[in-house]
């Protein structure tokens, strides 16, 4: 009889890191239900085109690096990066846009760095951060929303294929584009707020029900995963409140120039990275003390540079300069561990 | 009962897999053909073998005494013959063999002359102490620490509180469970016999919500034995790890056990239940502890159940009586599925804080799946029950970082293995922590000895030094000595009149001489005495010219 000799524990949950990836990506639906709803079927070719270019580029390195290649593409993480990054670019970006954005955050930002959970940076946010200084132009035009009266412009499945594939060779588009809400609202200049809220279409009440129905979407998912346990609620919860605080700040001091927290928390693509960007473990503090201080740190980092700085929506570079930070909360933030009176009492003396 | 419990951080609820071993009462199996009695069983040093083979000993006769403070006596669960003392496989988790006494019973069972205390509460708690000493009682929840050492806390301290654990919170085992339902008032008494010795303030028994029957039968124990109703018998909610023994003196009194300290420094002792009916025994019957109750359990088995074990019984035979399925057997877990060890041999014995065996078929606990890279979820931290940060330890464990491993309080980690259990990536972590822990123990020992080393070598650098400052101080002590007698000499002889002065006595006494010579040519007497002294003036002048 040969008995095993194995040691302790001896029993697992056997939970697997690709159901987890699956999670985030079931969570995704409801958001991308809207945002094909509103703005057709652009995100959805975007999605499966970058989620391919993701797996592609993925299995590339790991054949070079000489692994397993079902073992790692099962954990379906460069699936999650590729449905985010198409998440997250217009609805109309062109096929080499998505392709750029897509193969740089596999290979460079996840893959160079050590591949699976070794990437310092968020790889989906490393890639559109790459485009969106790169190619202003294809990362700031949106269409215009379904429900936006007169609108009967959105282009039709063939269409939209063929706008981001031009060598498809459908029939071309000729659809109505226009700014997103916090664009529009960043580009204001002297106009008082409450004008715009009235003369800018993006803003009326029928365009800006689809903004709000997708963050809505997103928020949707977020709980979602809050329920199905994938994170804590620390990270979401920091920087939803950290932002509405911050914005809430300015909006009463003086409401005629600064948005106000609703346009912040629903306008953009806050919901989105608030529950499905700044959430990604690995890119993230650790600690659940950390996560505090990382949430809320984005969220007031998107406030300043939407604000202040040159970006409309600054989810990604928030989310990549706290990426930088980590680390260094984590190492501050351990939590007390049982019996000691000071948490990392030794840490903090420099050793 | 409307009582403050508190919480401690993390925890888990793994399937508790107990229904399978309590559906029979606890069986005694029969006499096994020979006993296996290592003599380390517990915690401190290995016992002192009191017996020769061949011998005949009796049920409960001292064939082991305690080897210092800190060990434990050892006796003969039954009658029979010793037929050796040798090296043989104890159940460790090494593997490895150790000492031990083997005894063939006789099949008599015949008892050693022995008596309890009727009243123990007219005992001194010393008189008491010692017999529990001399009863060779060891903590039965696992950590097998000799129980007349901790029932016997520093003068210093003052205990205000006994804990009993009757938590058992780890998945299968149910000797805790079964013990109480059959065996309540025998715990309850050991309790009281356990407080009548450390006289504390309160009296709380943590157990489980999941074990009715078990709580039911304790109250009513308690009904019968404690008029005062002084102990109290608190309900837990389920969840692993709440009995282990920080965990627990922090759900019932929300302190903590200071960091490298002991229970007693915040005056609690705790005790397992176990190890209290042990302890009833022992006073009241007189009788050592030579059994204990053992869970037999695991899909392998076809009789799963609870057995009054004679301590030192080979697992085999055991096995064989509940029915071992011999092709399925997998596993051979010693203790839980979480804390427990796996066993190479079946042919160890069960020993006094082996709790349950666990025999698993490979559908039930299966192999873990391969390991898959750590994504920094955190689900590790949120189940620590020692709020440490797993995901950091593992990375630090991982690449061999072991200060700042330390510096994250690796050393607090209690391996429960919570952390492990919850992984989504299947990362073993506990056994990184474990292998950490063992690199910086063989660290501490290498630097602890390359210290020794480099003191032995100074001390050894400093003798010679002080050898040869002291030959030194000698030498410059002869010189100055030589230096001073020679400097007397040169003083007297550079004196020029001293010298003409002599060197005028010595030509008068030629003279003088030669006049005697002349008078008295046939007297030698003095002839020699001018002439050593001639010399010596000469050889002064010669070691001033050169």
């Amino acid at each position: 009889m040969a008995l095993l000799k194995i040691t302790s524990p001896h029993m697992s949950s056997a939970g697997k890191t690709g159901d987890v990836m699956l999670t985030v990506v079931l969570a995704t639906l409801p958001g991308l239900a809207l945002l094909t709803w509103f703005f057709g079927w652009g995100n959805l070719i975007n999605i499966a085109w970058a989620s391919l270019v993701a797996v592609s580029c993925e299995a590339l390195v790991i054949s070079i690096r000489q692994r397993s290649v079902m073992f790692y593409l099962t954990d379906y993480s460069a699936l999650l990066t590729g449905v985010l990054i198409g998440l997250s670019l217009p609805s109309l970006a062109p096929w080499w846009l998505t392709l750029i954005a897509t193969s740089f955050a596999i290979i460079f930002a996840k893959h160079l760095y050590g591949g699976m959970g070794q990437n310092p940076f968020n790889p989906a946010m490393v890639g559109y951060a790459l485009v969106l200084i790169a190619f202003p132009v294809e990362m700031t035009s949106w269409l215009a929303p379904k429900s936006l009266p007169g609108n009967d412009q959105i282009p039709s499945f063939l269409q939209t294929l063929t706008a981001i594939f031009p060598f498809v060779g459908g029939e071309a588009v000729d659809a109505f584009t226009m700014a997103t809400p916090l664009d529009t609202f960043k580009h204001k200049g002297e106009q008082l707020a409450a004008q715009l809220w009235a003369s800018e279409p993006v803003l009326s009440p029928s365009s800006w029900l689809a903004w709000q129905s997708i963050s809505a979407g997103y928020l949707l998912g977020g709980a979602y995963l809050l329920y199905k346990k994938v994170f804590t609620w620390h990270t979401p919860v920091a920087l939803l409140v950290a932002m509405t605080i911050i914005s809430g700040i300015f909006w009463l001091i003086d409401p005629d120039s600064y948005g106000s927290p609703l346009l912040h928390l629903l306008g953009g693509a806050t919901m989105l990275g608030a529950f499905f960007i700044a959430t990604d473990p690995v890119s993230s503090a650790t600690s659940v003390k950390g996560r505090l201080y990382y949430g809320a740190a984005i969220g007031i980092l998107v406030y300043i540079i939407r604000t202040w700085g040159n970006y409309p929506d600054a989810i990604a570079f928030a989310v990549l300069l706290m990426n930088f930070a980590a680390p260094f909360i984590d190492y501050y933030t351990q939590p007390r561990t049982y019996g000691h009176q000071i948490s990392h009492q030794k840490t903090r003396s420099g050793q | 009962m409307n009582r403050k419990l508190w919480d401690f951080h993390g925890g888990i609820h793994p399937p508790e897999n107990k229904a399978q071993s309590t559906r029979e009462p606890i069986v005694r199996p029969p006499l096994p053909s020979r006993l296996v009695l290592p003599l380390q069983q517990h915690i401190g040093q290995s016992s002192q073998c009191l017996v020769k083979a061949g011998q005949k000993v009796l049920k409960g006769q001292l064939i082991a005494a305690p080897d210092g403070y800190v060990s434990l006596a050892m006796h003969a669960p039954t009658s029979g013959t010793v037929i050796d003392i040798t090296s043989a496989p104890v159940p460790h988790p090494s593997g490895l063999t150790d000492r031990c006494i083997i005894i063939e019973p006789d099949g008599l069972d015949k008892w050693v002359p022995h008596s309890g205390i009727s009243d123990y509460t007219r005992a001194e708690p010393e008189r008491l102490l010692q017999i529990i000493r001399e009863s060779g009682i060891a903590g039965l929840g696992g950590a097998g620490f000799p129980t007349s050492v901790k029932l016997n806390p520093s003068e210093e301290v003052t205990i205000r509180t006994l804990i009993i654990n009757a938590v058992e919170c780890e998945p299968y085992i149910t000797a805790d469970d079964m013990l109480m339902r059959e065996h309540a008032s025998e715990v309850i008494q050991g309790i009281m016999i356990i407080a009548h010795i450390l006289k504390p303030e309160s009296i709380q028994i943590g157990i489980e919500d999941n074990k009715s029957e078990a709580i039911e039968s304790l109250k009513n124990a308690i009904a019968t034995h404690d008029r005062e109703q002084s102990i109290e018998l608190v309900v837990i909610p389920t969840k692993y790890p709440s009995g282990g023994e920080k965990q627990l003196i922090q759900v019932l009194t929300g302190c903590e056990v200071p960091n490298g300290g002991i229970p007693a420094d915040i005056g609690i002792v705790c005790q397992n239940v176990g190890t209290a009916a042990a302890v009833y025994r022992a006073i009241i019957k007189g009788e050592p502890l030579i059994y204990r109750v053992t869970t037999f359990t695991g899909e392998a088995l076809g009789q799963p159940r609870n057995l009054e074990v004679l301590i030192g019984t080979p697992v085999n035979e055991l096995l064989e009586f509940c029915d071992l399925n011999d092709s399925e057997l997998n596993r051979l877990i010693m203790g839980g599925p979480m804390m427990g060890f796996s066993l190479l041999s079946d042919s160890v014995p069960v020993i006094k804080t082996t709790n349950c065996i666990l025999a698993s078929t490979e559908a039930e606990i299966p192999l873990p799946p391969p390991e898959q890279a750590c994504i920094r979820c955190g689900m590790c931290e949120t189940v620590c029950p020692a709020s440490l940060l797993p995901q950091q330890l593992y990375w630090h464990a991982k690449s061999k970082d072991y200060d700042k491993a330390i510096n994250h309080n690796l050393l607090d980690c209690i391996e429960c293995g919570a952390c492990t259990y919850v992984c989504p990536s299947n990362i073993p972590l506990v056994q990184y922590y474990r292998h950490a822990k063992g690199e910086i123990r063989m660290l501490e020992h290498e630097h602890t000895r390359s210290d020794h080393s480099r003191q032995r070598f100074e001390m050894r650098i400093k003798r010679l030094e002080q050898e040869a400052a002291a030959r030194e101080e000698k030498k410059k002590a002869r010189q100055q000595a030589a230096a001073k007698a020679s400097a007397a000499r040169n003083k007297a002889s550079n004196n020029q009149g001293a010298k003409a002065a002599v060197i005028q006595a010595a030509l008068e006494r030629t003279r003088a001489k030669k006049t005697r010579l002349a008078t008295d040519s046939k007297s030698s007497v003095n002839r020699a005495e001018p002439e050593p002294e001639t010399k010596t003036v000469t050889g002064s002048d010669n070691r001033e010219n050169t």
